[in-house]
């Protein structure tokens, strides 16, 4: 047994963690467990990555098995990082097309919680680049899925939270590049309305994220930086530089567990002040960044998540359609604003539709803010969840610890779907995880 | 024929062996693995090859079977520039202390076998005027402590043999590397407590051999603490080191 947690180190379970080398062994485990999910690289925030008894920690399965440089199409087993991927592909000009704001995540992982990057309002989710998976169902088959072949258990299994079967390898399209640069253009925006509307004038932009300070109130309530980015061309970069910058290990890392005392609304506010007066400057012509910084802003420091001392954080994150999304993302910041202690890292960003069926995407706006774990928290979150229910939005399971059956419920219409595909991989209900007991399970009386 | 480099890696299906591996064929070196079972070893020669544009064989090679070595050599299509064992068996001290079989397998695994089939590499390198030969070896061969002798003494028979080699070829053009890893998070020490400050995983011992030939090394500590810690403990007078438990 072992005690273990996701990123946010809430909640702290214990299980027994396996660590197959075979796929013949992952089997066994299965063919054993009377509860069990796969893990990846345990970068999912809550307890998506816990088995219910028995977790399988997947990160043995690190081998490419064929590239092909020509359509850049790609065979992996499923505990490959993206790291692994970019730092071996990019140099040879192909990148993932879909990155999260991590690169320390499996493929398997990616795959189970439908990632979405900065592109993901005009490209897709990385579901969208898989084209197919080698799956070990419940039943103990082992079975290639795609979206011609059982596309039902493929679709299923694309944002599944890993709940259809252990991903052992799968096949995706890699996008092929000139250089590991990107054009970036900060566009600063002095309240909610105004980085609404320049995301949406970044809809054109392969890439657009906003960073937004949720301390600020008042008429500066939703003050953003938006980020906005493209490709750079071989042209575009000096002869004297790389053309694929290497991603530096991180320089700095958080070695303990700080106290919580570290953040509060005053380093907060301090923080935020001088990274917006900072992202300000750089406003206006475009230059060039390397991919790490762009994509990867919080990979530089290692352990981040020990700032939040050992009771760890919990992220919400939701996505408002469309419609209802300035008001009811207002309503939101003024709630976070007027309590303070949401810290620097809050994300706002445009999705477009979702690609499995339990994909966390839907055209609209979606907003992630971190808050450390304090006595008071849950029940505020709940009244967060009550404004993201009412507006037809739903929470990201990669992120979340702590939603209720009913916020779920609501958020997830095709569940009933999701929950017959499931039950015919998995008839005798061997693969759940702390959050399919959490959410998903038939309550056992 | 290609103009690349080529490393063969003895023990290629262990962590530090795919590590080794990996760190040669993504400084564009082609591969020859070898181990018990070259059939498990094709994925990971797939593994490089799909990485690296590079080209990975595999091979049968039991570190036991000394009888089987000049075969061994002489069936590899081309000889290595540089050869590298990372053979070894931990075994269990306690059944070791009595159990003659386990005992004598632990030497000749960590001791014989890759002492007689690096020496062998070293005629084939030093009739070239060229090579590098790398072998792990451990801490652990530093001193005999009481929770690992058997396999520390296999060890320090090991990096005796290696420091000797080193001083014969290095005249002939040929590099012999010893390498320490100290605690490694592998498939050998799973289970195990390790400490971790002083643990590394495999791929940092990976980077590090390919490191060593590069840059000519003769003697590294993997990390820089154990060559601090193993200072420690080899100068520790017998009547305390005796009393020690570890």
């Amino acid at each position: 047994m072992a005690l273990i947690s996701g990123w946010g180190r809430f909640p702290v379970v214990d299980t027994d963690v396996l660590r197959p080398r075979s796929f013949g062994a992952v089997g066994e485990s299965i063919a054993r467990t009377s509860g069990g999910v796969a893990r990846g690289n345990g970068r999912a925030y809550g307890d998506a990555g816990i088995g219910q008894s028995q977790t399988i920690d997947m990160t043995a399965f690190d081998r490419v098995r064929s590239f092909d440089p020509e359509t850049g199409r790609i065979r992996i087993e499923a505990g490959v990082l993206l790291s692994d991927l970019i730092d071996t592909f990019g140099p040879r000009g192909f990148l993932p097309y879909v990155v999260p704001g991590t690169r320390f995540v499996s493929i398997g992982g990616a795959i189970a919680a439908d990632v979405h990057g900065k592109n993901h309002h005009c490209e897709g989710g990385f579901g969208r680049y898989v084209d197919s998976i080698l799956l070990l169902s419940g039943q103990g088959e082992t079975l290639e899925i795609s979206r011609e072949q059982n596309p039902d258990a493929f679709l299923a299994t694309i944002g599944g939270m890993g709940l259809t079967g252990v991903i052992l390898e799968a096949t995706l399209r890699l996008r092929k590049v000139e250089t590991g640069w990107i054009r970036e253009q900060v566009v600063p925006a002095e309240n909610l309305a105004d980085a609404i509307k320049a995301l949406d004038a970044g809809d054109s932009a392969t890439y657009s994220v906003a960073w937004i300070d949720c301390v600020a109130g008042g008429s500066n309530l939703g003050r953003s930086l938006i980020y906005l980015g493209e490709h750079a061309r071989a042209s575009e970069v000096a002869p004297d530089s790389d053309k694929f910058p290497r991603g530096a290990d991180p320089k700095l890392s958080v070695p303990i567990d700080l106290p919580s005392l570290t953040l509060n609304r005053y380093s907060i506010r301090a923080f935020n002040e001088l990274y917006f007066r900072m992202g300000a400057r750089r406003a206006g012509a475009p230059n060039l960044v390397s991919i790490f910084p762009y994509f990867f802003p919080l990979d530089s420091v290692g352990a981040w998540n020990r700032i939040y001392g050992r009771r760890g954080f919990l992220q919400h994150q939701c996505v408002i359609p469309q419609t209802n999304a300035r008001d009811v993302l207002g309503e939101i910041l003024a709630r976070v604003s007027k309590r303070g202690d949401a810290s620097f890292l809050a994300v706002l960003k445009k999705l477009g539709q979702g690609d499995g069926i339990m994909s966390f995407p839907l055209p609209g706006y979606t907003l992630a803010l971190d808050f450390p774990m304090t006595g008071s928290i849950l029940d505020f979150l709940d009244e967060l969840d009550r404004l993201v229910v009412a507006a037809g939005g739903r929470l990201y399971l990669a992120k979340d610890a702590r939603q209720s059956r009913a916020t779920f419920e609501a958020g997830y219409p095709d569940l009933q779907r999701f929950k017959a595909i499931r039950a015919s991989l998995d008839p005798s209900g061997k693969i759940r995880s702390k959050l399919s007991q959490r959410l998903f399970d038939e309550v056992q009386t | 024929m290609t103009s690349r480099k080529i490393a063969l890696i003895l023990g290629g299906s262990s962590d530090i062996g795919r590590a080794t591996a990996r760190a040669f064929a993504k400084a564009g070196w082609d591969v020859q693995l070898a181990g018990r079972d070259a059939a498990a070893l094709e994925p990971d020669a797939a593994d490089l090859r799909a990485r690296n544009s590079v080209n990975a064989s595999t091979h049968h090679f039991d570190v036991l079977d000394t009888a089987s070595f000049d075969g061994f050599v002489a069936g590899l299509l081309a000889l290595p520039d540089a050869v590298v064992s990372i053979v070894g068996l931990l075994g269990v001290q306690e059944n070791a202390q009595a159990d003659l079989d386990h005992a004598t397998t632990i030497m000749r695994s960590n001791y014989e076998g890759p002492s007689l089939i690096l020496g062998l590499f070293a005629e084939k390198f030093l009739a070239r005027g060229s090579g590098a030969i790398v072998g792990v070896s451990s801490v652990a061969g530093d001193r005999g402590r009481a929770s690992n002798y058997v396999y520390g003494s296999a060890k320090a028979g090991f990096s005796a043999f290696l420091s000797g080699l080193r001083a014969r070829a290095s005249r002939g053009g040929v590099q012999v590397i010893t390498v320490k890893p100290g605690f490694v998070r592998t498939k050998m020490t799973e289970g195990m407590k390790l400490i971790g400050p002083l643990t590394v995983e495999a791929p940092v011992v990976g980077d590090a051999i390919f490191d060593a030939v590069q840059r000519k090394k003769d003697v590294i500590y993997v990390s820089n603490k154990w060559r601090l810690v193993m200072l420690i403990i080899k100068t520790l007078p017998e009547a305390i080191f005796k009393k020690l438990k570890f």
